[in-house]
């Protein structure tokens, strides 16, 4: 009888637990489901059917052929092809930059160390409308500080490039800015990971003569790996979904569209097949595919180190 | 040993003056977007670049802000006087970012607490779903979001842009990082008290992860403040737009003005730039933490 009762008691319980626990969960489950998981599902939805952006034309389910014309719209996939440079280049280059960075000031003193990582955060800040038009004009034909320096400073170049209307320079020096607007983060990841690294261990192994570098390779790294995949899945992410660049600099032209840039073209600016939603959608599903592999491939490798 | 020692000291020398070199270059542009606000139209578009201005003058600004007007708000009908876009559009996103920022805190923080402290069914779902969405992009949803938006009657409406920030799980799941640390025993105390769940939540938790709160309200100021995609695709008239929209438009209307576009990109970034500098400290907080397990 009396633990009748007490397993009554804690079933109550355990109810007034979870709808204690849902009210508290509600406001933000509202906008969750409302503005992220509804949307979720009428991407992959719409990516079945040909709807458009005009709502009353009648939207019919077309199965997979969206897909299927993906597979050989030459421009998809070229922009895939670009998308895919840009992330192998500049995730990398970006975890090499910020690690180095951040073991080079992590032991400054406190007020040069937080100067430092300012000064290497300020470019995320600035926002990228403020920062493209800046480098558009430094990338500038006539008046652009990179012509300027090149051909008259340092005689690399001996006549004016025009950087972003040029097919062979275009996607690096857009590249280039993702670089300084993406190093940020990191940077101040690693600074505080290298900051935790356990000093017993690392002083330990400098008594038995370890040199830095192993120091560095056999107990810091280690330490740091759950940071370094962090920041790989971040900045693939970043990579991935690259658009204003693109957008305010070349408007995809001089070979730099991206997969991101194409599904706002297709949806908002293609003059043929106007608002084509579900043929964006589809390009949606399939860019949130390749990030959900690059993320799982990430995790296993760092897994196994 | 020795020679150790000076190599070790050669290579120290050697990392800061490279850290110096790139922190001028890094720099840069945000030096050369604040004089180019302030350069003469003459120094602007000399082919050999003008490093520091022979003269301040505020042409860029005075064409920036001649160039659209708008009305200063317009609330239920109701206009007020007009003034330059820009200042408009000032307003609008700070409007937009506060909104974002209090909302964002509110949900979250009785979330994350929720998740944290409270076992119930669904929990480990919905924990999972939350982190699944948001290793997503978020921007592959955004057309969706424009039907749906559209639905609702929200088009071309400031909240379009508010509340998917708001939704956007990444604050549920800091909060949650930092309700962690709350000891349970002060809740199990307040429990046996007679505390309301509204008041433990208010008079114990609330302090405990203000720190966390800090960190998410700058976080969610300045991503909402930069979230140009955002503000493209959900926002179409010119007096409803964002600062940062409202600089790429002029940007693609004249891309001749350098030197109003550096002023419109000067009003764009310093105020965030300066919200940033005294705010950074909870801000480096809120970038660490949400990593840790992430």
């Amino acid at each position: 009888m009396a633990r009748q009762n007490q397993s009554a008691m804690s079933r109550a319980l355990v109810r007034r637990e979870t709808i204690s626990a849902y009210l508290f969960l509600l406001p933000s489950l509202v906008f969750f489901v409302g503005f992220v998981i509804i949307p979720m599902m009428i991407c992959i939805f719409n990516s079945f059917t040909d709807a458009t952006m005009n709502a009353k034309t009648a939207t019919s389910f077309v199965a997979f052929s969206n897909y299927q014309k993906l597979m050989g719209d030459a421009t998809f996939l070229q922009a895939l092809r670009n998308t895919f440079v840009i992330v192998l280049v500049s995730v990398p280059t970006v975890c090499a930059f910020s690690l180095w960075v951040s073991s080079a000031i992590y032991k400054l003193r406190g007020p040069v160390l937080s100067a430092f990582r300012c000064i290497f955060y300020l470019p995320v800040v600035t926002g990228s409308v403020a920062v493209t038009v800046v480098w558009k004009w430094m990338y500038n034909n006539y008046t652009g500080v990179f012509n300027y320096v090149l051909k008259d400073v340092l005689g690399v170049i001996d006549k004016n490039i025009n950087w972003l209307g040029d097919e062979r320079f275009a996607l690096w020096c857009i590249i280039l800015i993702l670089f300084t607007t993406s190093v940020g983060q990191p940077i101040v990841l690693y600074v505080s990971a290298l900051g935790n690294v356990d000093h017993s261990l690392v002083e330990a192994a400098q008594v038995d003569g370890a040199t830095d570098f192993q120091v560095f390779w056999k107990i810091k790294w280690p330490q740091m790996m759950p940071t370094t995949l962090y920041i790989l899945v971040i900045t693939t992410i970043n990579s991935f979904q690259c658009f204003a660049l693109i957008q305010l600099l070349t408007s995809g032209g001089s070979g730099t569209n991206t997969v991101m840039y194409y599904i706002y073209y297709t949806a908002f600016k293609l003059t043929e097949q106007a608002g084509h939603f579900g043929y964006a959608n589809a390009m949606g599903v399939v860019l949130a595919i390749f990030i959900a592999i690059l993320s799982a491939v990430q995790f296993k490798l760092a897994k196994e180190k | 040993m020795k020679s150790d020692m000076a190599r070790k000291r050669a290579y120290k020398i050697v990392s800061v003056v490279i850290l110096v070199v790139l922190a001028f270059l890094f720099l840069f542009p945000l030096y050369w977007i604040v004089i180019g606000a302030f350069k003469t139209g003459k120094e602007i578009n000399a082919t050999t670049p003008v490093w520091f201005p022979s003269e301040w003058v505020l042409d860029n600004f005075s064409r920036l802000f001649s160039r659209r007007t708008a009305p200063l708000f317009s609330l239920f009908g109701i206009e007020g006087p007009t003034v330059p876009a820009a200042i408009r559009w000032l307003l609008n996103t700070v409007f937009m970012a506060v909104m974002a920022m209090v909302l964002t805190c509110i949900t979250a923080a009785m979330a994350g607490y929720a998740l944290a402290k409270k076992r119930f069914h669904g929990r480990a779902i919905l924990f999972s779903l939350i982190v699944c969405a948001m290793a997503l992009p978020k921007q592959v949803i955004l057309i969706p979001l424009l039907k749906e938006m559209d639905f609702l009657g929200l088009y071309d409406n400031i909240w379009a842009v508010i509340f998917p920030t708001v939704g956007w799980p990444f604050g549920v799941f800091l909060m949650k990082q930092f309700s962690e640390g709350i000891p349970d025993e002060i809740l199990e105390a307040a429990r046996i008290d007679g505390a309301s769940e509204a008041k433990t939540f208010t008079t114990i938790v609330v302090p405990m992860v203000k720190p966390g709160i800090g960190a998410l309200a700058i976080f969610t100021f300045i991503n909402s403040w930069n979230d140009y995609f955002m503000q493209l695709i959900m926002l179409a008239s010119g007096s409803n737009f964002t600062i940062s929209l409202g600089i790429a438009t002029m940007q693609a209307e004249t891309s001749i003005d350098m030197g109003m576009l550096m002023a419109g990109a000067a009003l764009a970034a310093l105020p965030i730039i300066i919200v940033f500098l005294i705010f950074q400290k909870y801000f480096t907080q809120g970038i660490t933490m949400g990593a840790v397990k992430g």
